[in-house]
Protein backbone atom coordinates (compact mmCIF):
# COMPACT_ATOMS: atom_id res chain seq x y z
CA UNK A 1 0.00 0.00 0.00
CA UNK A 2 2.69 2.48 0.98
CA UNK A 3 4.62 1.49 -2.11
CA UNK A 4 1.55 2.27 -4.14
CA UNK A 5 1.24 5.71 -2.54
CA UNK A 6 4.93 6.29 -3.08
CA UNK A 7 4.56 5.55 -6.76
CA UNK A 8 1.45 7.69 -6.93
CA UNK A 9 3.46 10.66 -5.68
CA UNK A 10 6.31 9.91 -8.07
CA UNK A 11 3.84 9.68 -10.94
CA UNK A 12 2.15 12.87 -9.87
CA UNK A 13 5.38 14.86 -9.81
CA UNK A 14 6.53 13.49 -13.16
CA UNK A 15 3.10 14.18 -14.64
CA UNK A 16 3.12 17.70 -13.21
CA UNK A 17 6.35 18.47 -15.04
CA UNK A 18 5.01 17.03 -18.29
CA UNK A 19 1.93 19.18 -17.77
CA UNK A 20 3.95 22.38 -17.46
CA UNK A 21 5.58 21.64 -20.82
CA UNK A 22 2.44 20.28 -22.49
CA UNK A 23 0.47 23.45 -21.71
CA UNK A 24 2.82 25.50 -23.89
CA UNK A 25 2.45 23.11 -26.82
CA UNK A 26 -1.29 23.10 -26.56
CA UNK A 27 -1.75 26.86 -26.12
CA UNK A 28 0.42 27.69 -29.11
CA UNK A 29 -1.37 25.06 -31.16
CA UNK A 30 -4.67 26.60 -30.06
CA UNK A 31 -3.91 30.04 -31.46
CA UNK A 32 -1.62 29.20 -34.38
CA UNK A 33 -2.47 25.60 -35.33
CA UNK A 34 1.13 24.53 -35.41
CA UNK A 35 3.45 22.53 -33.16
CA UNK A 36 6.29 24.59 -31.78
CA UNK A 37 9.05 22.00 -31.84
CA UNK A 38 11.48 24.42 -30.22
CA UNK A 39 9.35 24.40 -27.08
CA UNK A 40 11.25 21.51 -25.51
CA UNK A 41 14.49 23.46 -25.93
CA UNK A 42 13.00 26.48 -24.20
CA UNK A 43 12.44 24.03 -21.34
CA UNK A 44 16.15 23.14 -21.49
CA UNK A 45 17.16 26.82 -21.46
CA UNK A 46 14.96 27.25 -18.38
CA UNK A 47 16.96 24.56 -16.58
CA UNK A 48 20.23 26.30 -17.51
CA UNK A 49 18.98 29.69 -16.36
CA UNK A 50 18.01 28.03 -13.07
CA UNK A 51 21.50 26.51 -12.94
CA UNK A 52 23.40 29.76 -13.45
CA UNK A 53 21.17 31.84 -11.19
CA UNK A 54 21.02 29.08 -8.58
CA UNK A 55 24.80 28.88 -8.34
CA UNK A 56 24.94 32.51 -7.24
CA UNK A 57 22.38 32.03 -4.51
CA UNK A 58 22.77 30.28 -1.18
CA UNK A 59 21.83 26.62 -1.62
CA UNK A 60 18.97 24.95 0.13
CA UNK A 61 16.68 27.88 0.79
CA UNK A 62 13.10 28.22 -0.34
CA UNK A 63 13.49 31.85 -1.38
CA UNK A 64 16.68 31.10 -3.32
CA UNK A 65 14.92 28.31 -5.17
CA UNK A 66 11.97 30.53 -5.94
CA UNK A 67 14.25 33.28 -7.28
CA UNK A 68 16.04 30.80 -9.55
CA UNK A 69 12.67 29.58 -10.77
CA UNK A 70 11.33 33.11 -11.34
CA UNK A 71 14.47 33.95 -13.30
CA UNK A 72 14.03 30.86 -15.47
CA UNK A 73 10.38 31.73 -16.10
CA UNK A 74 11.16 35.34 -17.02
CA UNK A 75 14.11 34.38 -19.21
CA UNK A 76 12.11 31.72 -21.04
CA UNK A 77 9.16 34.08 -21.55
CA UNK A 78 11.51 36.56 -23.24
CA UNK A 79 13.09 33.77 -25.29
CA UNK A 80 9.71 32.37 -26.39
CA UNK A 81 8.34 35.79 -27.33
CA UNK A 82 11.58 36.56 -29.17
CA UNK A 83 11.50 33.33 -31.19
CA UNK A 84 7.93 33.98 -32.27
CA UNK A 85 8.57 37.61 -33.07
CA UNK A 86 11.78 37.11 -35.04
CA UNK A 87 11.40 33.66 -36.57
CA UNK A 88 7.78 32.48 -36.79
CA UNK A 89 5.93 35.76 -37.36
CA UNK A 90 7.55 36.62 -40.70
CA UNK A 91 6.40 33.21 -41.98
CA UNK A 92 2.90 33.33 -40.58
CA UNK A 93 1.13 34.29 -43.78
CA UNK A 94 2.72 31.38 -45.64
CA UNK A 95 1.81 27.67 -45.48
CA UNK A 96 1.84 26.09 -41.99
CA UNK A 97 4.36 23.52 -43.19
CA UNK A 98 6.98 26.24 -43.59
CA UNK A 99 6.60 27.33 -39.98
CA UNK A 100 6.65 23.71 -38.85
CA UNK A 101 9.94 23.03 -40.58
CA UNK A 102 11.34 26.29 -39.26
CA UNK A 103 10.34 25.22 -35.76
CA UNK A 104 12.37 22.03 -36.17
CA UNK A 105 15.27 24.18 -37.36
CA UNK A 106 14.85 26.46 -34.37
CA UNK A 107 14.90 23.43 -32.08
CA UNK A 108 18.19 22.21 -33.56
CA UNK A 109 19.57 25.73 -33.41
CA UNK A 110 18.87 25.97 -29.68
CA UNK A 111 20.29 22.51 -29.01
CA UNK A 112 23.55 23.14 -30.83
CA UNK A 113 23.85 26.68 -29.51
CA UNK A 114 23.39 25.14 -26.09
CA UNK A 115 26.26 22.74 -26.72
CA UNK A 116 28.40 25.63 -27.88
CA UNK A 117 27.56 27.93 -25.00
CA UNK A 118 27.01 25.51 -22.11
CA UNK A 119 29.11 22.60 -23.33
CA UNK A 120 27.84 19.11 -24.11
CA UNK A 121 28.83 17.45 -20.84
CA UNK A 122 26.04 17.02 -18.33
CA UNK A 123 26.28 19.22 -15.26
CA UNK A 124 25.10 18.62 -11.75
CA UNK A 125 22.18 20.86 -10.91
CA UNK A 126 22.63 22.72 -7.60
CA UNK A 127 20.20 21.81 -4.84
CA UNK A 128 18.54 25.18 -4.85
CA UNK A 129 15.69 24.09 -2.59
CA UNK A 130 16.09 22.55 0.89
CA UNK A 131 16.91 18.86 0.35
CA UNK A 132 14.94 17.26 3.15
CA UNK A 133 13.19 13.94 3.28
CA UNK A 134 9.78 14.00 4.85
CA UNK A 135 8.36 10.86 6.38
CA UNK A 136 4.65 10.46 6.90
CA UNK A 137 3.40 7.07 8.11
CA UNK A 138 6.28 5.21 6.52
CA UNK A 139 5.88 7.16 3.31
CA UNK A 140 9.07 8.92 2.29
CA UNK A 141 8.70 12.01 0.18
CA UNK A 142 11.55 14.27 -0.79
CA UNK A 143 11.14 17.98 -0.33
CA UNK A 144 11.86 18.37 -4.04
CA UNK A 145 8.87 16.24 -4.93
CA UNK A 146 6.64 18.30 -2.67
CA UNK A 147 7.99 21.45 -4.29
CA UNK A 148 7.39 20.09 -7.79
CA UNK A 149 3.79 19.22 -7.00
CA UNK A 150 3.01 22.41 -5.09
CA UNK A 151 4.66 24.74 -7.59
CA UNK A 152 3.07 22.99 -10.57
CA UNK A 153 -0.34 23.13 -8.90
CA UNK A 154 0.03 26.83 -8.10
CA UNK A 155 1.15 27.60 -11.65
CA UNK A 156 -1.72 25.66 -13.17
CA UNK A 157 -4.26 27.46 -11.00
CA UNK A 158 -2.65 30.76 -11.99
CA UNK A 159 -2.85 29.75 -15.64
CA UNK A 160 -6.47 28.76 -15.27
CA UNK A 161 -7.14 32.22 -13.85
CA UNK A 162 -5.16 33.96 -16.60
CA UNK A 163 -6.90 32.08 -19.38
CA UNK A 164 -10.46 31.98 -18.09
CA UNK A 165 -10.82 35.09 -15.95
CA UNK A 166 -8.76 37.86 -17.52
CA UNK A 167 -9.50 39.94 -20.59
CA UNK A 168 -6.32 38.95 -22.43
CA UNK A 169 -6.99 35.29 -21.59
CA UNK A 170 -10.50 35.53 -22.98
CA UNK A 171 -9.02 37.20 -26.06
CA UNK A 172 -6.64 34.26 -26.39
CA UNK A 173 -9.55 31.83 -26.38
CA UNK A 174 -11.36 34.04 -28.88
CA UNK A 175 -8.36 34.02 -31.23
CA UNK A 176 -8.11 30.24 -30.89
CA UNK A 177 -11.77 29.87 -31.86
CA UNK A 178 -11.89 32.34 -34.71
CA UNK A 179 -9.01 34.67 -35.54
CA UNK A 180 -11.05 36.66 -38.07
CA UNK A 181 -13.87 37.39 -35.67
CA UNK A 182 -11.29 38.23 -33.01
CA UNK A 183 -9.79 40.88 -35.25
CA UNK A 184 -13.25 42.25 -35.94
CA UNK A 185 -13.77 43.06 -32.26
CA UNK A 186 -10.46 44.92 -32.20
CA UNK A 187 -8.14 42.24 -30.83
CA UNK A 188 -4.58 42.66 -32.01
CA UNK A 189 -3.67 39.08 -32.86
CA UNK A 190 0.06 39.77 -32.61
CA UNK A 191 -0.29 40.84 -28.99
CA UNK A 192 -2.31 37.73 -28.14
CA UNK A 193 0.22 35.47 -29.84
CA UNK A 194 3.11 37.09 -27.96
CA UNK A 195 1.16 36.66 -24.74
CA UNK A 196 0.58 32.98 -25.55
CA UNK A 197 4.24 32.32 -26.28
CA UNK A 198 5.29 34.20 -23.16
CA UNK A 199 2.90 32.29 -20.94
CA UNK A 200 3.72 28.88 -22.41
CA UNK A 201 7.46 29.48 -22.34
CA UNK A 202 7.40 30.70 -18.73
CA UNK A 203 5.67 27.47 -17.72
CA UNK A 204 8.25 25.45 -19.65
CA UNK A 205 11.00 27.40 -17.86
CA UNK A 206 9.53 26.51 -14.49
CA UNK A 207 9.20 22.92 -15.72
CA UNK A 208 12.89 22.91 -16.68
CA UNK A 209 13.97 23.89 -13.17
CA UNK A 210 11.59 21.43 -11.51
CA UNK A 211 12.73 18.62 -13.78
CA UNK A 212 16.37 19.39 -13.01
CA UNK A 213 15.63 19.21 -9.27
CA UNK A 214 14.56 15.59 -9.50
CA UNK A 215 16.86 14.42 -12.28
CA UNK A 216 19.79 16.43 -11.17
CA UNK A 217 21.97 16.63 -14.20
CA UNK A 218 21.31 18.90 -17.12
CA UNK A 219 22.63 19.09 -20.67
CA UNK A 220 21.63 20.84 -23.89
CA UNK A 221 19.73 17.83 -25.21
CA UNK A 222 17.79 17.22 -22.00
CA UNK A 223 14.59 18.66 -23.52
CA UNK A 224 14.22 15.96 -26.17
CA UNK A 225 12.62 13.15 -24.20
CA UNK A 226 10.44 15.11 -21.76
CA UNK A 227 9.49 17.39 -24.66
CA UNK A 228 8.33 14.43 -26.71
CA UNK A 229 6.41 13.00 -23.76
CA UNK A 230 4.77 16.36 -23.09
CA UNK A 231 3.82 16.62 -26.73
CA UNK A 232 2.27 13.18 -26.50
CA UNK A 233 0.44 14.31 -23.37
CA UNK A 234 -0.95 17.32 -25.24
CA UNK A 235 -2.22 15.08 -28.03
CA UNK A 236 -3.59 12.64 -25.50
CA UNK A 237 -5.64 15.37 -23.83
CA UNK A 238 -6.79 16.82 -27.13
CA UNK A 239 -4.32 19.26 -28.64
CA UNK A 240 -5.46 22.84 -28.19
CA UNK A 241 -7.36 21.94 -25.03
CA UNK A 242 -5.79 23.34 -21.85
CA UNK A 243 -7.33 21.12 -19.15
CA UNK A 244 -6.80 18.23 -21.58
CA UNK A 245 -3.05 18.81 -21.68
CA UNK A 246 -2.85 18.74 -17.88
CA UNK A 247 -4.94 15.58 -17.71
CA UNK A 248 -2.98 13.87 -20.48
CA UNK A 249 0.28 14.73 -18.73
CA UNK A 250 -0.86 13.33 -15.40
CA UNK A 251 -2.01 10.09 -17.04
CA UNK A 252 1.25 9.75 -18.90
CA UNK A 253 3.33 10.45 -15.78
CA UNK A 254 1.36 7.85 -13.82
CA UNK A 255 1.53 5.17 -16.50
CA UNK A 256 5.23 5.71 -16.96
CA UNK A 257 5.97 5.61 -13.21
CA UNK A 258 3.91 2.52 -12.51
CA UNK A 259 5.33 0.61 -15.47
CA UNK A 260 8.80 1.71 -14.42
CA UNK A 261 8.23 0.21 -10.99
CA UNK A 262 7.03 -3.10 -12.42
CA UNK A 263 8.93 -5.89 -14.13
CA UNK A 264 8.13 -4.44 -17.53
CA UNK A 265 10.17 -1.34 -16.76
CA UNK A 266 12.28 -1.74 -19.89
CA UNK A 267 9.15 -1.11 -21.92
CA UNK A 268 7.98 1.98 -20.03
CA UNK A 269 8.19 4.30 -23.04
CA UNK A 270 6.68 1.71 -25.36
CA UNK A 271 3.77 1.24 -22.98
CA UNK A 272 3.35 5.00 -22.56
CA UNK A 273 3.07 5.37 -26.32
CA UNK A 274 0.82 2.33 -26.63
CA UNK A 275 -1.50 4.08 -24.17
CA UNK A 276 -1.52 7.07 -26.48
CA UNK A 277 -2.33 4.99 -29.53
CA UNK A 278 -4.99 3.09 -27.60
CA UNK A 279 -6.73 6.26 -26.45
CA UNK A 280 -6.52 7.89 -29.87
CA UNK A 281 -8.08 4.83 -31.47
CA UNK A 282 -11.18 5.32 -29.36
CA UNK A 283 -11.07 9.10 -29.09
CA UNK A 284 -9.32 10.44 -32.18
CA UNK A 285 -9.55 14.03 -30.96
CA UNK A 286 -8.00 13.19 -27.59
CA UNK A 287 -9.57 12.79 -24.17
CA UNK A 288 -11.11 16.25 -23.85
CA UNK A 289 -10.65 17.42 -27.41
CA UNK A 290 -13.35 17.52 -29.97
CA UNK A 291 -13.34 18.43 -33.58
CA UNK A 292 -15.31 21.62 -33.22
CA UNK A 293 -17.54 22.49 -36.10
CA UNK A 294 -18.94 25.98 -36.36
CA UNK A 295 -22.69 25.98 -36.20
CA UNK A 296 -24.02 27.44 -39.43
CA UNK B 1 -18.64 58.95 -44.10
CA UNK B 2 -17.41 55.84 -45.91
CA UNK B 3 -16.09 56.08 -49.41
CA UNK B 4 -14.78 53.12 -51.35
CA UNK B 5 -13.19 53.87 -54.67
CA UNK B 6 -12.04 51.64 -57.50
CA UNK B 7 -11.45 48.58 -55.33
CA UNK B 8 -9.74 45.61 -56.97
CA UNK B 9 -9.39 42.48 -54.85
CA UNK B 10 -8.22 39.01 -55.80
CA UNK B 11 -7.71 35.65 -54.15
CA UNK B 12 -4.45 34.48 -55.65
CA UNK B 13 -5.07 34.42 -59.38
CA UNK B 14 -8.86 34.70 -59.07
CA UNK B 15 -10.06 38.26 -59.18
CA UNK B 16 -13.12 38.78 -56.99
CA UNK B 17 -13.69 42.54 -57.22
CA UNK B 18 -13.06 44.56 -60.34
CA UNK B 19 -13.31 48.24 -59.53
CA UNK B 20 -15.99 48.71 -56.91
CA UNK B 21 -16.89 52.25 -55.81
CA UNK B 22 -19.53 53.04 -53.26
CA UNK B 23 -20.48 55.57 -50.63
CA UNK B 24 -22.30 55.53 -47.31
CA UNK B 25 -23.51 58.89 -45.99
CA UNK B 26 -23.82 59.83 -42.33
CA UNK B 27 -26.85 58.26 -40.70
CA UNK B 28 -28.04 56.40 -43.78
CA UNK B 29 -28.82 52.77 -44.50
CA UNK B 30 -27.19 51.61 -47.70
CA UNK B 31 -27.52 48.12 -49.10
CA UNK B 32 -25.32 46.07 -51.34
CA UNK B 33 -27.23 43.29 -53.05
CA UNK B 34 -26.17 40.59 -55.42
CA UNK B 35 -26.27 36.85 -55.98
CA UNK B 36 -24.09 34.18 -54.51
CA UNK B 37 -20.42 34.71 -55.31
CA UNK B 38 -20.91 38.27 -56.57
CA UNK B 39 -18.27 39.61 -54.18
CA UNK B 40 -20.36 41.11 -51.37
CA UNK B 41 -18.46 39.43 -48.55
CA UNK B 42 -15.16 40.27 -50.20
CA UNK B 43 -16.18 43.93 -50.29
CA UNK B 44 -16.96 44.02 -46.57
CA UNK B 45 -13.83 42.11 -45.62
CA UNK B 46 -11.70 44.53 -47.59
CA UNK B 47 -13.31 47.52 -45.90
CA UNK B 48 -12.71 46.05 -42.46
CA UNK B 49 -9.10 45.17 -43.22
CA UNK B 50 -9.32 41.38 -43.25
CA UNK B 51 -8.34 41.46 -46.91
CA UNK B 52 -5.93 43.77 -48.70
CA UNK B 53 -6.99 45.19 -52.06
CA UNK B 54 -4.65 45.05 -55.03
CA UNK B 55 -5.59 48.62 -55.72
CA UNK B 56 -8.19 51.18 -54.75
CA UNK B 57 -8.84 53.05 -51.55
CA UNK B 58 -11.15 52.97 -48.57
CA UNK B 59 -11.72 56.32 -46.89
CA UNK B 60 -13.52 56.60 -43.57
CA UNK B 61 -14.29 59.96 -41.95
CA UNK B 62 -11.77 61.59 -44.23
CA UNK B 63 -8.96 59.18 -43.37
CA UNK B 64 -7.44 56.71 -45.79
CA UNK B 65 -7.77 53.39 -43.93
CA UNK B 66 -6.91 51.06 -46.82
CA UNK B 67 -3.68 49.77 -45.30
CA UNK B 68 -4.68 49.74 -41.63
CA UNK B 69 -4.80 46.39 -39.82
CA UNK B 70 -8.30 45.15 -38.96
CA UNK B 71 -8.10 45.87 -35.23
CA UNK B 72 -7.26 49.51 -35.91
CA UNK B 73 -10.14 49.87 -38.34
CA UNK B 74 -12.48 48.67 -35.59
CA UNK B 75 -10.98 51.33 -33.35
CA UNK B 76 -11.82 53.99 -35.98
CA UNK B 77 -15.51 53.07 -35.65
CA UNK B 78 -16.36 50.42 -38.23
CA UNK B 79 -18.25 47.44 -36.83
CA UNK B 80 -18.57 44.30 -38.94
CA UNK B 81 -21.10 41.53 -38.33
CA UNK B 82 -19.54 38.83 -40.47
CA UNK B 83 -21.21 36.32 -42.74
CA UNK B 84 -22.13 33.19 -40.79
CA UNK B 85 -22.14 35.27 -37.57
CA UNK B 86 -18.83 33.94 -36.27
CA UNK B 87 -19.76 34.17 -32.60
CA UNK B 88 -17.11 32.70 -30.29
CA UNK B 89 -18.87 29.38 -29.85
CA UNK B 90 -17.06 28.12 -26.73
CA UNK B 91 -17.34 31.46 -24.96
CA UNK B 92 -20.43 32.45 -23.03
CA UNK B 93 -22.82 35.10 -24.30
CA UNK B 94 -21.45 37.34 -21.57
CA UNK B 95 -17.85 36.78 -22.69
CA UNK B 96 -18.79 37.36 -26.32
CA UNK B 97 -20.23 40.75 -25.40
CA UNK B 98 -17.19 41.54 -23.26
CA UNK B 99 -14.97 40.77 -26.25
CA UNK B 100 -17.11 43.11 -28.33
CA UNK B 101 -16.07 45.87 -25.94
CA UNK B 102 -12.42 44.81 -26.14
CA UNK B 103 -11.19 48.28 -27.06
CA UNK B 104 -13.45 50.10 -24.63
CA UNK B 105 -11.79 51.05 -21.34
CA UNK B 106 -14.64 52.91 -19.68
CA UNK B 107 -16.65 50.59 -17.42
CA UNK B 108 -19.66 52.92 -17.24
CA UNK B 109 -20.01 53.15 -20.99
CA UNK B 110 -19.61 49.37 -21.35
CA UNK B 111 -22.47 48.94 -18.87
CA UNK B 112 -24.59 51.40 -20.84
CA UNK B 113 -23.90 49.59 -24.11
CA UNK B 114 -24.82 46.27 -22.53
CA UNK B 115 -28.11 47.70 -21.35
CA UNK B 116 -28.78 48.99 -24.82
CA UNK B 117 -28.03 45.59 -26.36
CA UNK B 118 -30.28 43.83 -23.83
CA UNK B 119 -32.94 46.44 -24.58
CA UNK B 120 -33.07 45.48 -28.25
CA UNK B 121 -32.34 41.78 -27.78
CA UNK B 122 -33.82 40.80 -24.37
CA UNK B 123 -33.14 37.14 -25.14
CA UNK B 124 -29.42 37.67 -24.80
CA UNK B 125 -29.87 38.63 -21.17
CA UNK B 126 -31.64 35.34 -20.51
CA UNK B 127 -28.82 33.41 -22.16
CA UNK B 128 -25.95 35.27 -20.50
CA UNK B 129 -24.18 32.26 -18.98
CA UNK B 130 -24.81 29.94 -21.92
CA UNK B 131 -22.02 29.23 -24.37
CA UNK B 132 -22.70 30.92 -27.68
CA UNK B 133 -22.51 27.67 -29.64
CA UNK B 134 -25.70 26.43 -27.95
CA UNK B 135 -27.81 29.35 -29.21
CA UNK B 136 -30.17 29.06 -32.16
CA UNK B 137 -29.16 30.65 -35.45
CA UNK B 138 -31.33 33.69 -34.82
CA UNK B 139 -29.98 34.16 -31.32
CA UNK B 140 -26.44 33.88 -32.62
CA UNK B 141 -27.21 36.60 -35.12
CA UNK B 142 -28.52 38.80 -32.30
CA UNK B 143 -25.35 38.08 -30.36
CA UNK B 144 -23.16 38.90 -33.35
CA UNK B 145 -24.97 42.23 -33.78
CA UNK B 146 -24.83 42.88 -30.03
CA UNK B 147 -21.14 42.11 -29.97
CA UNK B 148 -20.51 44.59 -32.77
CA UNK B 149 -22.59 47.24 -30.99
CA UNK B 150 -20.46 46.83 -27.86
CA UNK B 151 -17.60 48.30 -29.89
CA UNK B 152 -19.58 51.57 -30.30
CA UNK B 153 -19.34 51.67 -34.08
CA UNK B 154 -20.18 54.74 -36.13
CA UNK B 155 -20.75 52.53 -39.15
CA UNK B 156 -22.14 49.02 -38.84
CA UNK B 157 -21.66 46.57 -41.70
CA UNK B 158 -23.86 43.48 -41.74
CA UNK B 159 -23.18 40.51 -44.00
CA UNK B 160 -26.37 38.64 -44.83
CA UNK B 161 -28.00 38.81 -41.39
CA UNK B 162 -30.99 36.86 -42.73
CA UNK B 163 -28.92 33.85 -43.78
CA UNK B 164 -29.93 30.59 -42.12
CA UNK B 165 -32.42 32.17 -39.74
CA UNK B 166 -36.00 31.22 -38.99
CA UNK B 167 -38.24 33.41 -41.22
CA UNK B 168 -40.11 34.62 -38.14
CA UNK B 169 -36.90 36.11 -36.78
CA UNK B 170 -35.76 37.73 -40.01
CA UNK B 171 -38.27 40.55 -39.75
CA UNK B 172 -37.31 41.10 -36.09
CA UNK B 173 -33.66 41.40 -37.01
CA UNK B 174 -34.46 43.88 -39.79
CA UNK B 175 -36.64 45.96 -37.47
CA UNK B 176 -33.78 46.09 -35.01
CA UNK B 177 -31.38 47.22 -37.72
CA UNK B 178 -33.71 50.13 -38.50
CA UNK B 179 -34.02 50.87 -34.79
CA UNK B 180 -30.25 50.89 -34.26
CA UNK B 181 -29.84 53.27 -37.17
CA UNK B 182 -32.57 55.59 -35.90
CA UNK B 183 -31.78 55.61 -32.17
CA UNK B 184 -28.01 55.47 -32.17
CA UNK B 185 -27.38 57.39 -35.39
CA UNK B 186 -25.25 54.49 -36.59
CA UNK B 187 -24.86 54.36 -40.35
CA UNK B 188 -25.53 50.96 -41.86
CA UNK B 189 -24.03 49.10 -44.80
CA UNK B 190 -26.21 46.05 -45.30
CA UNK B 191 -25.22 43.17 -47.56
CA UNK B 192 -28.09 40.92 -48.63
CA UNK B 193 -29.23 38.34 -51.10
CA UNK B 194 -32.68 38.96 -49.74
CA UNK B 195 -33.14 42.01 -51.97
CA UNK B 196 -36.77 42.77 -51.20
CA UNK B 197 -36.26 43.27 -47.52
CA UNK B 198 -32.97 45.12 -47.95
CA UNK B 199 -34.49 47.58 -50.43
CA UNK B 200 -37.37 48.18 -48.07
CA UNK B 201 -35.28 49.47 -45.19
CA UNK B 202 -32.49 51.19 -47.12
CA UNK B 203 -32.33 54.56 -48.79
CA UNK B 204 -29.70 53.73 -51.39
CA UNK B 205 -28.70 50.47 -53.03
CA UNK B 206 -25.87 49.06 -55.07
CA UNK B 207 -26.21 45.92 -57.17
CA UNK B 208 -23.14 43.75 -57.48
CA UNK B 209 -22.67 41.21 -60.26
CA UNK B 210 -19.58 39.01 -60.45
CA UNK B 211 -17.16 41.54 -59.12
CA UNK B 212 -18.50 44.77 -60.52
CA UNK B 213 -21.44 47.07 -59.90
CA UNK B 214 -24.21 46.72 -62.43
CA UNK B 215 -26.63 49.25 -61.01
CA UNK B 216 -27.10 51.73 -58.23
CA UNK B 217 -29.73 54.20 -57.15
CA UNK B 218 -32.39 55.10 -54.63
CA UNK B 219 -33.80 51.92 -53.12
CA UNK B 220 -37.36 52.99 -53.83
CA UNK B 221 -36.53 53.29 -57.53
CA UNK B 222 -34.69 50.00 -57.69
CA UNK B 223 -37.67 48.20 -56.22
CA UNK B 224 -39.63 49.23 -59.28
CA UNK B 225 -36.84 48.38 -61.70
CA UNK B 226 -38.02 45.64 -64.07
CA UNK B 227 -34.54 44.20 -64.66
CA UNK B 228 -33.85 43.91 -60.96
CA UNK B 229 -37.29 42.48 -60.30
CA UNK B 230 -36.61 39.69 -62.73
CA UNK B 231 -33.16 38.95 -61.34
CA UNK B 232 -33.53 39.27 -57.57
CA UNK B 233 -37.02 40.12 -56.49
CA UNK B 234 -38.88 37.46 -58.43
CA UNK B 235 -39.46 34.24 -56.59
CA UNK B 236 -38.86 35.65 -53.16
CA UNK B 237 -41.68 35.32 -50.67
CA UNK B 238 -41.78 38.06 -48.10
CA UNK B 239 -41.97 36.86 -44.49
CA UNK B 240 -44.89 38.06 -42.41
N1 LIG C 1 -11.09 32.45 -49.62
C1 LIG C 1 -11.33 32.46 -50.93
N2 LIG C 1 -10.44 31.91 -51.80
C2 LIG C 1 -10.65 31.92 -53.12
N3 LIG C 1 -11.74 32.45 -53.70
C3 LIG C 1 -12.66 33.01 -52.91
C4 LIG C 1 -12.51 33.04 -51.48
N4 LIG C 1 -13.58 33.67 -50.95
C5 LIG C 1 -14.37 34.00 -51.99
N5 LIG C 1 -13.83 33.62 -53.17
C6 LIG C 1 -14.39 33.83 -54.50
O1 LIG C 1 -14.59 35.22 -54.68
C7 LIG C 1 -15.83 35.48 -55.29
C8 LIG C 1 -16.66 36.39 -54.41
O2 LIG C 1 -16.99 35.72 -53.21
P1 LIG C 1 -17.80 36.41 -52.03
O3 LIG C 1 -17.21 37.74 -51.77
O4 LIG C 1 -17.82 35.46 -50.91
O5 LIG C 1 -19.23 36.56 -52.66
P2 LIG C 1 -20.64 36.80 -51.97
O6 LIG C 1 -20.42 37.22 -50.56
O7 LIG C 1 -21.28 37.86 -52.79
O8 LIG C 1 -21.40 35.51 -52.06
C9 LIG C 1 -16.49 34.12 -55.54
O9 LIG C 1 -16.23 33.77 -56.87
C10 LIG C 1 -15.77 33.20 -54.61
O10 LIG C 1 -15.70 31.90 -55.16
MG1 LIG D 1 -21.09 36.33 -48.88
Amino acid sequence: MSEFLQQLINGLSLGAIYALIALGYTMVYGVLRFINFAHSDVFMVGAFIGYYVGRHLPEGTVWGGLIAMAAAMAGCAVLGIGIERLVYRPLRSGPTLNVLITAIGMSLFLEYSGQLVFGATPRAFPSIFPAKLIEVHGLIVSMNQVIVIVVAAVLMVALEFAVFKTKIGTAMRAVALNPKAAQLVGINIDVVISFTFGLGSALAGAGGVLYALNYPSIDPLMGLVPGLKAFVAAVLGGVGNIPGAALGALILGMVETFVDGSRWSTYKDAIAFATLIGILLFRPAGLLGRFTAEKV
Amino acid sequence: MLEVSELFVSYGAISALRGISLKVDHGSIVTLIGGNGAGKTTTLRTISGLLRPRSGTVTFLGENITQLPAHKIVARGIGHVPEGRMVFSNLTVNENLAMGAYLCKDKASIARDRDYVFGIFPRLRERLKQSAGTLSGGEQQMLAIGRALMGEPKLLMLDEPSLGIAPRLISTIFEKIVEINRDRKISILLVEQNANLALEISSHAYVLETGSLSMDGASADLRMNPQLKAAYLGGYKQPK
